[in-house]
């Protein structure tokens, strides 16, 4: 029984390392109704930001973003917008770059400082320094979005995904999901899209 | 507890099997009516097709005895642009092995004639070029496969046999490695 139990067991690790080379893991991290982690990361003004620094707040946008992917960048008009129309209702954008800017170095600390005050940020722009908490959100490219909803045990992941459906064209977008996962978080509907997929530049770690 | 395993092996085996995704005959069909109509960016003496997803898509899934290598990729994309001497050298030497590459850039349309056509010259890419210029991306990315992100590089590799979506950048020896877990 014993032999049998490790020839199992062999072929069982056998097998499932086949698996892993084979197949590519499905995304890891978070999946919607999971609790996200707070975390603590240090925003271009010096200070340290936590999401439980928002006493008031209904929900949060957390967006993985950065200075060099061009998507990022075709999206940094509309995230500045979606922060000026929602923080006000609760839900503000706390933007944070995962990138190792030694890989990337247009995505570094003092650079993230130009391109906010370019662009005129309305919103924190943090960096994840140690590269800790983009894993444990799944994030995988630039922008990624993460819409949370603050409850009585945590911050639940009610959205993940893309801002909207053009990233080319601000006038041909047909489907607002950001808007409208956030639109029906606030109004306690059932969000109708909660999962979305988009071009984006991987996460340099 | 054998027994356990091996039912295991078997029902995923099978159910990877079952993944292997059928033509889109509407998607192929629909791609030959438009034939006569696709774009095409002629620009500093090259030419290369523009596609949206409809139009790329039976690229996706030719049945011939040949394995295709699609590789997912942009100007921009710095581990894009490191890893394709690997397909550049994949595509000239296993031609005679049928062994095709195919990239398809992701670029921008304001970033064709600055940046992808200068680079395809300076690089001298031999790998036949393809634009999928296609916004629509939520509804295509999980067509190409159900478990890709979006992030790229990502890159397809299929023949008749097997089919999976890498979406990382590769070294040429795993790339190489990959490439004969097809043959």
């Amino acid at each position: 029984m014993k032999t049998k139990m490790n020839f199992a067991l062999v072929a069982l690790v056998v097998f499932s390392s086949v698996f892993s080379y084979n197949f590519m893991p499905l995304n890891e991290g978070y999946s919607i109704g999971d609790y996200a982690t707070d975390f603590k990361l240090k925003n271009i003004d010096g200070q340290m930001v936590s999401l439980s620094d928002y006493k008031n707040a209904k929900g949060f946008l957390i967006i993985f973003t950065c200075n060099s992917c061009p998507y990022a960048v075709a999206y940094e008009d509309r995230i500045i917008a979606i922060d000026k129309r929602y923080s006000r209702l609760g839900v503000p954008v706390i933007a944070i770059n995962p990138n190792n800017p030694e890989l990337q170095p247009k995505d570094s600390y003092d650079l993230m400082k130009v391109r906010a005050k370019e662009k005129g940020f309305t919103f924190p722009y943090l960096l994840d320094e140690k590269q800790e908490i983009y894993p444990q959100y799944g994030a995988t490219r630039t922008p990624h979005v993460f819409l949370l909803e603050k409850t009585d045990n945590g911050n639940r992941v009610k959205y993940i995904g893309t801002i909207d459906d053009n990233y080319a064209d601000e006038t041909g977008v047909e489907e607002k999901f950001v808007e409208n996962a956030v639109d029906a978080m606030l109004n306690g509907q059932p969000i109708q899209v909660e999962t979305t997929r988009a071009i984006g530049c991987s996460i340099k770690a | 507890m054998v027994r356990v395993v091996i039912c295991f092996l078997l029902a995923v085996t099978l159910g990877c099997k079952q993944k292997s995704q059928k033509i889109d005959e509407t998607a192929k069909l629909r791609s030959i009516a438009k034939k006569d109509t696709t774009r095409l960016l002629e620009s500093d003496g090259l030419t290369i097709e523009i596609f949206d997803f409809d139009e790329l898509e039976p690229q996706l899934y030719q049945e011939n005895d040949t394995t295709y290598i699609i590789n997912f990729w942009a100007t921009w994309c710095a581990p894009c642009v490191k890893e394709l001497p690997y397909f550049e050298k994949i595509n000239a030497e296993q031609k005679e092995e049928n062994v095709k590459v195919i990239l398809v850039s992701l670029d921008m349309p304001k970033m064709w004639k600055t940046q992808l056509i200068p680079f395809i010259k300076k690089k001298n890419i031999r790998s036949k070029v393809l634009i999928l210029d296609d916004p629509k991306q939520n509804t295509w990315i999980p067509k190409v496969d159900a478990n890709w992100s979006g992030g790229i590089p990502a890159t397809l590799i299929y023949n008749n046999d097997k089919r999976i979506l890498y979406e990382k950048s590769f070294e040429y020896d795993e790339l190489i490695r990959e490439l004969n877990t097809f043959k």
